[in-house]
């Protein structure tokens, strides 16, 4: 099983963005979980949600205390970030990678999401296209399946939902993914 | 949101909407609060895009949501409400009340403690309160259980032998707001499984009656000697249901009184419900890899209590531990209390550990405390 914890600002998106990689990963054909830290979040206030990825129906169901992956989608909460990561460190940033400074094992990939997302959509809406990174980054999902995810969980939303499909395969390619 | 596809990543409030459309209830009184508020959300989405043939009011506070679902069963149609925590507590006075006039309702329950201090998290404290009350109480672990037992629970609560109302109880923001994959049934699967609601005793101008009488000293008793023997036959028809349930749909949960995992040789089992099942299931999968006898007991259904049920499943162990996400204060949790009265002629030890108060993790760690602290012989004790 692979969990990744998503970090934001309240407003920012990270609970939805959790929830179109569960159904990302749902669309692969793999099962998969996601939640909110539960509690009272308020806007601009850091935002944690989670999502956990298995071959087989997930029973657990304690909160993520440790992930392989992390997904930052705003640079100026990594001192807010604690949580052991063993395998990625996604951060939006325009930064490189070897300037960030964080106490971790893991492996630190910076690809700047906000860029792109202020080109193709016109703002800096980065939940979405964050999972780009993740997609060609991680591997544990498909360009594919985030598609098909993004247009069920924004389907009925209109032109937004085609260029933040654009901004996805936009950030994929930039953080390597083939 | 319009889901194209049968197989959905939903939470467990928007299975448990799903399901209810399903049912196709006629009146919905709805009082939002934090974390059920998602059910009446996509609620009032069906109603508004025209899925569901509903009259939603949105009343003034739960005890009207609660007293308007007596009204709609008193009409005789189906209907339905959701809350939680304090919600339920001002719900107090009326559910006594429509389970005595034997109307079958239904009501989903996000569990949240009651506060003080205040606090919006999971335990079971809301629904537990209200255990004396008449209501059956279905605990769930997954969004498709969440979804399954809603079906169930209206096919039960419409028995004629039974007539009671039910709680559908799943973990708030443990299930609630967690999205999964789950299967949504077609209306017309659902409909042979669940026929339309045609009750005999309803007003109708043309053949008047009366609901909520007074009942003197001579007849209160009866009353509620006619609700006990009701549980008594939902015991028997709960795993009839089941049965049925899984020839229909395909999928269970244990016979939908309890469910036995890995119970063959243990030796030692924990007792749990709801969310916490799922996290024990991966704690017994452990310890059973390093070769030790540990076993789980899922309790789906905790009103009727399955006493004979529970009494069979702890006859060869050692000792039992009950994960209880509620304590009753100056005594002890509700299902312990259960459990020991079922146990009392058995050689099996029972440990009570109060567990998950105000949102508090029931994480594999302290599981893993708990067979360890069973294992020893030792004391049951707060699980903080």
């Amino acid at each position: 099983m692979k969990q990744v914890i998503l970090l934001g600002r309240g407003g920012q998106g990270a609970v939805t963005s959790s929830r179109v990689l569960a159904i990302a990963a749902y669309k692969d054909g793999k099962y998969s979980q996601a939640f909110p830290n539960f509690g009272v979040e308020r806007m601009g206030a850091p935002v944690r949600s989670y999502c956990r990825i298995d071959g087989k129906f997930i029973n657990l169901r304690e909160q993520v205390y440790e992930a392989e992956y992390a997904i930052i989608l705003d640079s100026t909460l990594l001192q807010s970030f604690h949580e052991k990561v063993t395998d990625t460190i996604i951060i939006n940033s325009n930064k490189d990678s070897s300037e960030i400074k964080l106490d971790t094992k893991a492996k630190i990939k910076c690809v700047d999401i906000t860029k792109v997302a202020l080109e193709v959509i016109g703002k800096p809406f980065v939940n979405i296209a964050a999972l780009g990174a993740f997609a060609a980054i991680s591997e544990e999902v498909t360009l594919k399946g985030l598609e098909k995810a993004v247009e069920q969980q924004m389907g009925h939303k209109g032109p937004i939902v085609e260029k933040n499909l654009k901004a996805v395969e936009e950030v994929y390619k930039l953080a390597g993914g083939k | 949101m319009i889901f194209m596809s049968k197989k959905m990543v939903m939470s467990g409030s928007e299975a448990i909407a799903e399901a209810v459309k399903l049912c196709k209830p006629k009146v919905l009184p709805m009082y939002p609060i934090t974390p059920s508020t998602l059910v009446p959300e996509r609620l009032s989405d069906f109603v508004f895009n025209g899925e569901l043939e509903a009259e939603m009011i949105h009343v003034e506070s739960e005890h009207s949501a609660a007293s308007a679902l007596f009204g709609a069963y008193a009409t005789g149609v189906r209907a339905f409400t959701a809350s939680a925590s304090n919600g339920i507590a001002l719900m107090h006075e009326i559910l006594p009340i429509i389970s005595s006039a034997r109307f079958p309702a239904v009501m989903s329950v996000a569990n949240r403690t009651i506060s003080g201090p205040i606090n919006i998290w999971n335990d079971h404290s809301d629904a537990m309160s209200e255990r004396d009350q008449g209501w059956i109480q279905f605990y769930c672990e997954s969004s498709q259980e969440a979804f399954d037992t809603i079906l169930m629970a209206y096919k039960l609560a419409e028995k004629e032998n039974v007539s009671l109302p039910v709680m559908v109880c799943i973990d708030g923001f443990a299930l609630s707001h967690v999205y999964e994959p789950l299967q949504i049934e077609d209306q017309k699967k659902v409909d042979s499984f669940l026929p339309a609601y045609k009750p005999e005793n309803h007003l109708d101008p043309k053949n008047p009656k009366s609901f909520g009488p007074i009942a003197f000293p001579n007849s209160f008793f009866e009353f509620h000697e006619q609700e006990q023997v009701a549980m008594e036959e939902a015991l028997k028809e709960i795993p009839k249901i089941h049965a049925e349930f899984k020839k229909e749909f395909g999928r269970k949960y244990g016979n939908g009184l309890i469910d036995l995992i890995d119970m063959k040789d243990a030796k030692y089992a924990l007792i749990a419900n709801g969310t916490s099942v799922g996290t024990a299931r991966v704690v017994v999968e452990k310890l059973r890899s390093e070769g030790k006898k540990v076993g789980l007991i899922k309790l789906k259904t905790f009103r009727p209590f399955p006493a004979e049920e529970i009494r069979k499943a702890c006859k060869n162990l050692k000792a039992v531990g009950i994960i209880d996400r509620h304590v009753s204060l100056g005594s002890e949790g509700a299902i312990t209390l259960d459990v020991k009265s079922a146990l009392k002629e058995e050689k099996c030890k029972v440990e009570g550990f109060i567990s998950g108060l105000g949102g508090r993790d029931i994480d594999t760690k302290r599981l893993i405390k708990v067979f360890e602290t069973l294992k020893k012989g030792e004391k049951g004790f707060w699980l903080k």
